[in-house]
């Protein structure tokens, strides 16, 4: 007898792949967010497996708050450069400008909700029908509620209570005109996953996930990187640190972790032995015990 | 206990059983004792107790994510959730009790390999323990743990442990499931779900987490019947790929390799696997559930919702369907309406021809003199396709056996289907 089997790495890239294809093959007008983290990095390549020798059949889009670290934009340009993809940049700043969005007062205004409104408008602006995100279940805990093809209406509102069932891998994308689809080919990755994912494929990542010397402040726990975009409070200073980062995201909101680890092996096994979640040092999440599912409902990705 | 090997296999399983019995408490148990829940998120729950005034911390808390589920301290959605251990990953799709979400539990049940189902102790195999039990027997579910929960609450005795088990064993006999074990448990004391309890010395089976652990997998993918359905067709036109034409796809059963004769349905074309492609380079064989590119022979028309089968092994081809139908939608099901049918990578439209029989799903008789089938109901109905649909029996494999159908006003997906 043969034994065919798949590891599980390969049994999730085999599925991610399919969903990939299968909302190219399904939407007309489809498009990848990309923000230049591991999520989005490991969704890029899987996306140009489902495709090869084709090329990516669908842009990239970059809803940047303008808050980003310089490390992650020199990188995705650079990583979009590689692979020959076609990337769209529409920025937070921009619908601020035009009145659609207003910046945050406090201590550390975060544009990180007011992702969603400019994320919106590029979404009317191209008419995109579906929205590749590298979205994982096991980051949250709405998040652990999604589906693969998640509905939005017409204002791009997740409906948790109205989701449509996703029945073995028949996948419903039919939708009214205005309405549109979030995808997440990533759901059932887990963050060990995706970083055994990119040692076993030999991934480029952008360097502010590996151990380095940083000017932190600690603010209720989370490790801000000093940037213009936060004001120390009184009491507050920055003190150099060795950290590493778990999530990229907004300079605003997206806290280090102290960390020794230099190379993909290290960071596994630091993940595999870490006992909080990478999401613990989101400020972003701990604003309310819903806050995800709040954002994801106004259409948040 | 979260290291692990590269090569660990997956395990995809699904917890169902009545409101209350504890399936929560199970759920948190599992995750807490294989250490899979993190500080941050046990410290969140404990202060999300505490501010409600609850006794103990409440480890529903941490599956029930969503707002109205934590209002009502009831699991409205299926959850998936993700653990390891040194030997298998899991992925645990967690699914509501109440009859009102039924559909949410056929959704998590679709691509389980294994259904854990759990009673309580006190009240002994109900309506509900049949009804999810039937539905894993009719999704074709090869494996079933009976988890006698809250044990502690009848003075861990065997005696009430053995009548559920027989009481199971009669309701299981008139159904078909393969592999049933069973495992007397306390979610909330932690017996016998990852240690062994030291309150039951008489039961002499292994823990809820080593059954599975050990459950064997093997038989539960196709890998006789070669089944190609064509997603999506690629043709470069750069100056490297010039010529290529490729298939991408899934293969949902059997194994293909270069140099096999292949049949294309339903044009009845044939040609030979010229090579069978991948990012990383040519492979020598794809099988169940690999996503490849196909390259043929010959240059044939072919598009999605096409499939690629051997031509000594066909599935059945028809535009008449007889199928079981798990109904999803508040609108009831309308003799003699039109549907859209998904089938593998296939999009046809359907007519309702007749509704056969509703079930009831406690008793497993048929009811012939009330044909309305409504939310979460189940029933056999015929359909007749405006194209063949090229399928398989649901038991010979659920990926070319299995349909949706969606209302073509509201795009709304109301049924499952299996095809009998």
């Amino acid at each position: 007898m043969y034994s065919y089997k798949l590891s599980y790495l390969k049994q999730l890239e085999a599925e991610s792949i399919f969903l990939i294809r299968e909302a190219v093959a399904q939407f007309e007008n489809p498009v990848l967010l990309f923000s230049g983290g591991k999520d989005s990095i490991v969704m890029a390549h899987l996306a140009r497996k489902a495709f090869w020798p084709s090329k990516l059949p669908f842009p990239m889009l970059h809803v940047d708050t303008g808050h980003n670290f310089p490390e992650t934009i020199e990188f995705r340009d650079y990583l979009v450069n590689k692979i020959g993809a076609r990337l769209i940049v529409r920025t937070v700043q921009e619908s601020i400008d035009k009145g659609l969005a207003q910046e945050e007062k406090g201590p550390n205004p975060s544009r990180n909700g007011l992702q969603t409104i400019t994320l919106l408008s590029a979404i009317e602006e191209f008419k995109f029908d579906a929205a590749f995100g590298g979205a994982r279940r096991d980051e949250e805990k709405a998040r652990a509620k999604e589906r693969f093809f998640s509905h939005r209406d017409e204002f791009g509102q997740w409906d948790p209570k109205n989701q449509r069932p996703e029945l073995w891998h028949l996948y419903n994308g039919r939708k009214n005109v205005g309405e549109h689809f979030r995808v997440f080919p990533l759901s059932n990755w887990t963050e060990l996953d995706i970083w055994q994912y990119i040692a076993s494929e030999n991934l480029e990542i952008p360097s502010i996930y590996f151990s380095h010397q940083r000017e932190i402040v600690n603010r209720q726990g989370v490790l801000l990187a000093k940037s213009e975009y936060i004001s120390l409070l009184k009491n507050e200073q920055y003190e150099e640190q060795t950290v590493r980062f778990r999530t990229v995201g907004d300079m605003t909101c997206t806290g280090a972790v102290f960390s020794p680890a230099n190379t993909i092996e290290d960071i596994i096994a630091e993940v595999a032995a870490a006992r909080v979640t990478e999401r613990a040092a989101r400020a972003d999440d701990q604003r309310s015990e819903a806050a995800m599912e709040d954002r994801k409902k106004q259409g948040y990705f | 206990m979260k290291e692990q090997t590269r090569e660990a296999d997956l395990l995809r399983f699904i917890t169902c059983g009545s409101v209350d019995d504890g399936k929560s408490t199970l759920i948190g148990r599992l995750l807490y004792d294989t250490k899979t829940i993190f500080e941050d998120q046990l410290q969140n729950i404990e202060r999300t107790s505490q501010m409600r005034g609850e006794e103990y911390v409440n480890l529903a808390l941490l599956t029930d994510g969503l707002r109205a589920e934590r209002e009502q301290g009831i699991t409205i959605d299926v959850a998936y959730r993700y653990f390891a251990t040194p030997k298998r990953k899991f992925i645990m799709a967690d699914t509501p009790g109440h009859i009102q979400y039924t559909r949410n539990m056929v959704t998590g049940a679709s691509t389980a390999n294994l259904a854990v189902v759990l009673v309580d102790a006190r009240k002994g195999v109900i309506e509900q323990t049949c009804r999810h039990t039937f539905i894993t027997s009719l999704l074709k579910i090869d494996h079933i743990i009976l988890c006698v929960n809250k044990m502690d609450l009848v003075d861990y005795s065997q005696e009430v442990y053995e009548k559920i088990k027989t009481d199971f064993q009669n309701f299981i006999s008139r159904l078909d499931i393969a592999d049933v074990r069973y495992v007397p448990v306390s979610a909330l004391q932690g017996d016998n779900i990852v240690n062994k309890s030291a309150n039951m010395p008489w039961y002499e089976g292994s823990t809820l987490l080593y059954m599975l652990e050990n459950v064997h997998l093997g038989s539960d993918l196709n890998h006789v019947d070669a089944r190609f359905p064509v997603q999506y067709v690629l043709r470069p036109q750069s100056t490297e790929y010039h010529d290529f034409r490729g298939y991408a796809g899934r293969v949902e059963g059997g194994v293909f390799k270069p140099g096999d004769e292949v049949l294309v349905l339903p044009s009845g074309f044939s040609s030979t696997v010229k090579s069978i492609e991948t990012f990383d380079g040519p492979v020598a064989e794809a099988f169940a559930p690999m996503s490849v590119v196909i390259t043929l022979n010959d240059e044939i028309d072919i598009s999605r919702g096409d499939m690629l089968v051997k031509p000594n092994n066909q599935p059945e081809i028809s535009q008449d369907l007889e199928v079981m139908v798990c109904w999803m939608s508040e609108k009831p099901l309308v003799k003699g309406k039109k549907y859209i049918v998904r089938h593998t990578t296939k999009e046809a439209k359907c007519l309702v021809k007749d509704i056969r029989y509703k079930m009831n799903i406690n008793t497993l008789h048929k009811i012939e003199d009330d044909l309305n089938i409504g939310l979460n109901d189940i029933g056999r109905i015929t359909l007749r396709t405006t194209l063949p649909l090229f399928y398989d029996d649901y038991r010979k494999n659920t990926g070319t056996g299995s349909l949706i159908l969606v209302d073509e006003f509201t795009n709304e997906t109301v049924a499952a289907a299996i095809i009998l």
